[in-house]
């Protein structure tokens, strides 16, 4: 068994009431990127928020289904210590402390570090090298960083963290295209230098297929089509969907509606 | 005018300011790392006074064993009321946690009262009793060495939050909780210890405070002074509450001196309302404050 994470059909209810995931499986290799793509509402982040741990905050519950990480079943246990076990979160919009130094930002992500046997040396070197840009502004507040450069020190807290699974949620959210590819460069990078598996959950699907080796895209809480990232993106429907390319009226409609389409036709004929 | 007259009157009052941001500044702490407005942090640093007059003066401890022991006592009550009465209120409305805290000080005032009655009592004293004088002013020794004292553990708190990884920890997590839990820092552990140290510094200010002016079970109405003091200053800005807790202490001071004591809360309350109208989130504030 070599996936780092396994998700088994989980269902996921906010306050009780809201059911949001239904049944959705994924499952991320060790060492791989994995992309999860969907449009807004489709229950991307909350996917994460379940693995993580970070729910309950919301009140939101996983009321079926089992989440694996390296094996092991994560029912129950408290956020922090799946950070210190080696699975780090970057939330949607990335989140840096603003009153609080860049550095000071790496030091709070040392405390994913506790209690472990290399704990001793933090690796702000090897953000930096990563981000030279955060080096020069080491002593500024984040708050004052542009929304590229916060996007970096997200990353470098993850970076820091020393994980064996990145779980990036919209990394290019309101970020220029030029960016967008310098971020996932350097999301390839990570993956590939530091053997660092990622989860990279994107409304962006033409930027993530690039970097992934595979491919889930979900609606309404649940998976409606995966593969590898190359079959992804030579599939019809995915590249009229998701990456715009091809299709009438270029029109954005959902691959839900696609199958009523489809059914139609063939009702039709 | 009598400037000298003042000139004292004023001085002392800003020495006791500095005793109220102390006490402020462990109300804040809490505050800005756990969201709980703490209406008993005036009776926490009550009980860990009358700890004092139990070691120093029943059992006869020195000093320097009985104010280290009492000061401990304050923070570890703190660090049980937090986990045993607002950690199961996570998640429940603010005005719902505020109302814990205000029954807690109910229960430690009817707590004192049992053991120790209700009737005022005197500490021992404990701190240099040889007069200071500042240029020409005379300042009461127990003022004079209370405030330093006080200043002196605000400094070490000050740094501590600047300079140390727990200070980081601290202010991630009083940032963006959700945010801190996802760089692995243990939440519930932080509003604990915010918990153990705002009533530890709270501790300290009330011991010194109850060696200038005695104790009773109504001790923990200069609570009521420092959320004054913290409104005034901004809920959630430490700096905010450094410089309104000595604004405030020598405002009471004076308006004590020349117009009675029963004008001290009037004066304050009437300079918050005015503040308030011209500056709704406090001098220092930044959040918006839940409307109670
Ligand atoms: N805390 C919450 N309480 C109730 N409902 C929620 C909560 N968070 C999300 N939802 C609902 O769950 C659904 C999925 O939300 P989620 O944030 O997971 O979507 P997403 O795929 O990440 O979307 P986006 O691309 O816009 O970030 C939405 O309909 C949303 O309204
Ligand atoms: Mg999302």
């Amino acid at each position: 068994m070599d996936a780092v994470l396994e998700i088994e059909n989980i269902e996921v209810v906010y306050n009780k009431t809201v059911q949001v995931l239904r049944g959705l499986s994924l499952t991320v290799p060790r060492g791989a990127i994995v992309a999860l793509l969907g449009s807004n509402g489709a229950g991307k982040s909350t996917t994460l928020k379940s693995v993580s741990g970070l729910l309950a905050l919301e009140d939101g519950e996983v009321t079926a289904g089992d989440i694996r990480f390296k094996g092991q079943s994560l029912k129950n246990r408290p956020p922090e210590k799946l950070v210190r076990e080696g699975l780090f979160h970057v939330m949607e919009g990335r989140r840096v402390f603003e009153d609080l130094t860049v550095e000071e930002n790496l030091v709070a992500a040392t405390y994913a570090l506790s209690g472990r046997e290399d704990a001793r040396s933090r690796g702000y070197e090897l953000v930096y090298d990563y981000f030279p840009r955060l080096r020069e502004r080491r002593r500024q507040l984040a708050g004052y960083l542009s929304g590229g450069e916060q996007q970096m020190l997200a990353l470098g807290r993850a970076l820091i963290a020393r994980p064996e699974l990145i779980m990036l949620d919209e990394p290019s959210l309101g970020l220029a295209p030029l960016l967008v590819e310098e971020i996932f460069e350097i999301v390839a990078r990570i993956n590939r230098e530091q053997g660092t598996a990622i989860l990279l959950v994107e409304q962006n699907a033409a930027v993530s297929l690039a970097i992934a080796s595979y491919g889930y895209i979900m609606e309404n809480g649940k998976i409606v089509i995966d593969g590898p990232a190359e079959k992804l993106t030579a599939n019809e429907d995915v590249r009229e969907f998701y990456l715009g390319v091809g299709g009438q009226d270029g029109e954005a409609r959902s691959y839900r509606e696609i199958k009523h389409y489809k059914r139609r036709k063939r009702w039709l004929s | 005018m009598d400037w000298l007259f003042f000139g004292e009157i004023s001085l002392a009052g800003l020495a006791m300011g500095g005793l109220y941001a102390l006490i402020a500044l462990g109300f804040v702490i809490i505050y800005k790392a756990t969201r709980v407005i703490n209406f008993a942090i005036g009776e926490i640093m009550m009980f860990a006074a009358y700890l004092f007059l139990a070691f120093a003066g029943g059992m006869e401890m020195s000093p320097w064993v009985a104010v280290p022991l009492a000061v401990l006592g304050g923070a570890l009550l703190g660090g049980v009321i937090e986990k045993t009465m607002i950690r199961p209120m996570l998640g429940e409305s603010p005005i719902a946690v505020v109302m814990v805290t205000i029954g807690i000080a109910s229960i430690l005032v009817g707590l004192v009262e049992l053991i120790w009655t209700a009737d005022p009592q005197l500490l021992p004293s404990f701190l240099p009793r040889q007069p200071v004088f500042i240029g020409e002013l005379y300042l009461a020794p127990k003022i004079a060495y209370g405030f330093l004292i006080g200043m002196a553990v605000l400094v070490i708190y000050l740094l501590y939050f600047r300079f140390s990884r727990g200070g980081v920890a601290l202010r991630a997590t009083a940032s963006d909780q959700a945010a801190a839990y996802s760089m692995g820092i243990n939440v519930r552990r932080v509003f604990n210890l915010a918990w153990v140290f705002g009533s530890l510094a709270a501790s300290v200010a009330g011991i010194l405070v109850a060696a200038t002016g005695g104790l009773s079970p109504q001790f923990g109405i200069i609570g009521l002074s420092v959320l004054v003091v913290v409104i005034v200053g901004g809920l959630d800005s430490i700096l905010g509450a450094l410089v309104a807790g000595v604004f405030i202490g020598w405002l009471e001071t004076v308006a004590g001196a020349y117009l009675g004591g029963e004008y001290r809360m009037p004066a304050t309350f009437a300079v918050l309302a005015v503040i308030l109208v011209f500056k709704p989130y406090g001098l220092f504030g930044t959040h918006e404050i839940e409307r109670v």
